[in-house]
């Protein structure tokens, strides 16, 4: 007959396993602080490009069209963001994948990949025929609102903190819809600040 | 009341089978590498264990191919799923009696 004890490690076995075959666990939240830094410097210099030296809102004013020339090393600053964000964030993934001593490349981490497929691939998609027909004015909601849908979709295969991030984006994607001036700022806001906040929180509650 | 012990179940005393229907219960299904890599255990032993329980008709094993390289993966019956929720009662209400 078993301890009483051993019925208590074999409740916890269970929800250990239930968890760990269903939550990608190797996603790093330094890696979310170091993509929010990145955006924010992204956002700097489209602030450069776009504004300055005029406060950073507003549209009546100005626009990315009174710099047509600017256009293009915009389009590379947003690029290389995201290159830089994904390189960083996969790199660092690896790295806590091998302390936890588990691999990246498992059922867990294809299920995230597929459930951010969709949003992620509709909104790129979306976003490159929005530079063509040149609605730059959409380009921040579209960012925020179909990266928050993914996020959420994501957040059932990995920490739920991932969950919340999304619906941050969501609402602020839709507050840039309503209000078109502030677009880079709260692009900043979503991409930068609460990836920061958002990785932090990772951070330190399962990383440390 | 009924003695909760008529509720373990034999076959899930063992506790990589336990382990083993834990991620067949939360998962629709799942291949016997990623089994392997989440359990921590070895080939033979998972293999043995998923013999026992495909014996007892608790999981199902669906075969495919990707790549023309083999693809096992398990499923758990409606069976194996019943099982394992009333041998989880059980487990409770044996921690609960223990600390009145």
């Amino acid at each position: 007959m078993k301890e009483i004890k051993e019925f208590e490690k074999d409740i916890a076995s269970i929800r250990s396993m239930m968890e760990r075959s269903v939550k990608f666990i190797s996603l790093s939240g330094l890696s979310g602080v170091l993509s929010g830094i990145y955006a924010l410097i992204g956002a700097g210099i489209a602030y450069r490009l776009i504004y300055y030296p005029l406060p950073p809102f507003g549209y009546f004013h100005i626009s990315i069209l009174d710099h047509p020339a600017s256009i293009f090393n915009l389009e590379i600053t947003a690029f290389l963001v995201l290159i830089a964000s994904l390189v960083t964030g996969c790199l660092m993934s690896v790295h806590k994948a091998k302390r936890q001593q588990t691999t990246i490349w498992n059922a867990t981490s294809k299920q995230l990949l597929k459930d951010l497929s969709i949003p992620l691939g509709t909104g790129g998609a979306f976003i490159l025929i929005l530079l063509i027909r040149e609605y730059y004015i959409l380009l921040a909601p579209t960012c925020l609102i179909f990266y928050g849908l993914a996020l959420i979709q994501a957040g059932r295969s990995t920490y739920s903190e991932v969950m919340y991030l999304g619906l941050t984006e969501i609402i602020l994607g839709l507050a840039s819809a309503v209000f078109p001036g502030y677009g880079l700022i709260l692009w900043a806001t979503g991409f930068g600040v609460m990836h920061i906040f958002y990785g932090a929180v990772m951070y330190f509650r399962y990383e440390r | 009341m009924k003695n909760p012990f008529d509720n373990l179940d034999k076959i899930l005393e063992r506790s990589v089978r336990l382990q083993i229907m834990s991620v067949l219960m939360a998962n629709d299904s799942y291949d016997f590498n990623s089994l392997k890599e989440v359990i921590g255990s070895t080939d033979g032993a998972l293999a043995s264990h998923i013999k026992a329980l495909e014996k007892e008709k608790y999981i199902s094993v669906i075969k495919t191919f990707i790549d023309r390289k083999p693809n096992t993966k398990y499923k758990a019956t409606e069976r194996g799923r019943k099982i394992f929720k009333a041998h989880l009662d059980g487990l409770e209400q044996l921690i609960r009696l223990q600390k009145k």
